[in-house]
């Protein structure tokens, strides 16, 4: 039974004078994966932003239409973007640990500074946190040492522990791998795949191939505009529309 | 040829000029040793100097002065100079830059061109006048406003370099924008402001013109900060232009503590920056 966790309606958005997405719409289903494809340029980080309100940190950005989360929209006058947030986490395509934190206090600064002071309570989440993005085993004896002394792709495990410490009931990922190696991805893959059993997850990929393995649904953007969104496996086998398919097959992009 | 010749002669003149500027650095530092080094003893570390007339005597309470100047001068510019930073670094990556801060922006890089004397001029008229004393308060007044240009855009500069990805990463924590700017940003701008408050604090404490009207300097201890104090600088160059010999030994000696402080604090500043690189 599919439950749509979060529904993108009718979504346009703009920079300054600039349309970057044209009125789409999107069904996000609970604990699934869904991946937004598409080549350079044509919104797919726009896309995600919207989800989390990140784009509104970019000065002159306009969004209209909705994005339903469990039903209500978040761009209601009385949803605090905050809130948004905490529920909707996000993976950027760096990794980008805070530079002078700990690798502890990486994974902690979201909880203190929303305002959590059980020391307990933060001990343990970050543990939990750690556990969970894979990483724990690898930095349980330098819990104390900086971030950015990690790999490539630990710095980024250590940005999705970051972000699974606010329990995020949604999990944006924008272009998660592409700084890193083919082993690096194969754990975040893996990883994503793990958490999708208690996240919704929304990853960008300009890696089709990447798309094929982790995702249950694909939307491929074009220009702004949503051209096909179905199932993965009928996207890459049986596309619809002739743009896909040119896509699927390498002749642009 | 012609090339080479080029080249050769360029390659001379630029390592000249690196030489030479590491040489001027030496002959000070070697000049001010040889003459200051004879005079050192503990008792410059630990007596106040002696009546005049009578040979002998430290620096004490110029060497403990010259610290609570410093102390107080910072304790007052660095959040009042962090602050501006933030609020020139903020507003110059918002959508529209307010007009303030490009007016303020420019007052700053004025007020580090004052002259050390003017401003020292200036904290008497506002501050010793009315309070008919010399008083430490007053120096630290005036050393104060001369950290206020470095600190400020110091802080503006390093604020600035913090990569987008980081208040990104912050504000997608559901982090609000004030407990970002000063919890996460100026966390990792921290390095690179410390090590510009160091560099203020390097030139203040050799400051003598701003002091000399306003700490005035003290051959005691200061009874309260409301009251004149002694200064490194200040005795030096009291010292410095006296006619007498044991007194300009002394001088040499109090350059040399001066110049060792100075350093320690500059090469702390690298460490600092190192450490996170």
């Amino acid at each position: 039974m599919l439950e749509t966790k979060l529904e993108i309606k009718n979504l346009s958005a703009w920079y300054s004078e600039h349309q970057v997405l044209k009125n789409v719409s999107i069904p996000i289903y609970k604990n699934k994966v869904a991946a937004i494809i598409g080549p350079s340029g044509c919104g797919k980080s726009t896309l995600i932003r919207c989800i989390n309100r990140l784009h509104e940190i970019v000065p002159n950005a306009k969004v209209e239409g909705q994005v339903l989360l469990d039903g209500k929209n978040i761009y209601d006058i009385d949803v605090d973007p905050m809130e948004v947030r905490k529920k909707v986490g996000m993976v950027f395509q760096q990794p980008n640990p805070f530079p002078t934190m700990t690798i502890f206090d990486n994974v902690a600064v979201g909880l203190k500074l929303n305002g959590v002071k059980d020391k307990k309570l933060i001990q343990s989440t970050v543990i939990n946190a750690l556990k969970e993005a894979g990483l724990y085993e690898e930095v349980k004896d330098k819990l104390h040492h900086y971030g950015t002394h990690l790999s490539g792709g630990q710095q980024q495990r250590l940005c999705i522990a970051r972000t699974l410490a606010l329990r995020p009931e949604v999990i944006l990922f924008d272009e998660p791998c592409s700084a890193l190696d083919p082993i690096s991805t194969a754990k975040i893959e893996d990883l994503i795949l793990e958490l999708k059993k208690n996240h919704t997850i929304i990853i960008v990929t300009h890696n089709l191939q990447q798309a094929a393995r982790v995702s249950e649904y694909t939307a491929f953007l074009y220009l702004g505009e949503l051209i096909e969104f179905g199932l993965t496996e009928s996207i890459f086998t049986a596309p619809k529309m002739k743009k896909t398919e040119e896509y699927i097959m390498g002749r642009f992009g | 040829m012609k090339r080479k010749i080029i080249d050769k002669i360029m390659q001379f003149l630029i390592y000249t000029s690196g030489v030479l500027v590491c040489f001027v650095l030496l002959i000070i530092l070697g000049y001010i040793v040889l003459k200051g080094i004879s005079s050192l003893s503990l008792d410059f570390f630990i007596r106040l100097p002696k009546p005049v007339g009578e040979v002998g005597g430290g620096m004490v309470n110029a060497i403990v002065g010259s610290f609570i100047l410093v102390l107080l001068s910072t304790l007052w510019s660095v959040p009042i100079g962090v602050l501006s930073g933030v609020y020139l670094a903020e507003s110059s990556s918002s959508a529209k830059p307010s007009n303030f801060s490009s007016v303020l922006r420019f007052l700053l890089d004025v007020l580090s061109g004052v002259p050390s004397i003017v401003i020292g001029i200036f904290a008497y008229s506002l501050i010793v006048l009315p309070m008919k004393k010399f008083s430490a308060i007053a120096g630290s007044f005036a050393l104060g406003i001369i950290m206020l240009p470095t600190i400020t855009r110091t802080a503006e500069e390093m604020i600035k370099m913090v990569p987008r990805s980081i208040k990104e990463a912050s504000l997608a924590l559901g982090i609000n924008y004030w407990k970002t700017v000063f919890f996460v940003i100026l966390n990792t701008a921290k390095p690179g402001i410390l090590t510009g408050i160091l560099i203020a604090v390097a030139r203040i404490f050799g400051e003598t013109a701003p002091l000399l009207f306003t700490a005035f300097g003290n051959r005691f201890w200061h009874r309260s900060l409301f009251e004149p104090i002694a200064a490194l600088p200040l005795q030096i160059f009291a010292y410095a232009i006296s006619p007498y010999d044991d007194w300009h030994k002394q001088a040499w000696a109090g350059a040399l503590i001066l110049i060792l402080i100075v350093y320690i604090i500059i090469f702390m500043s690298r460490k600092i920056l190192l450490k996170y690189r």
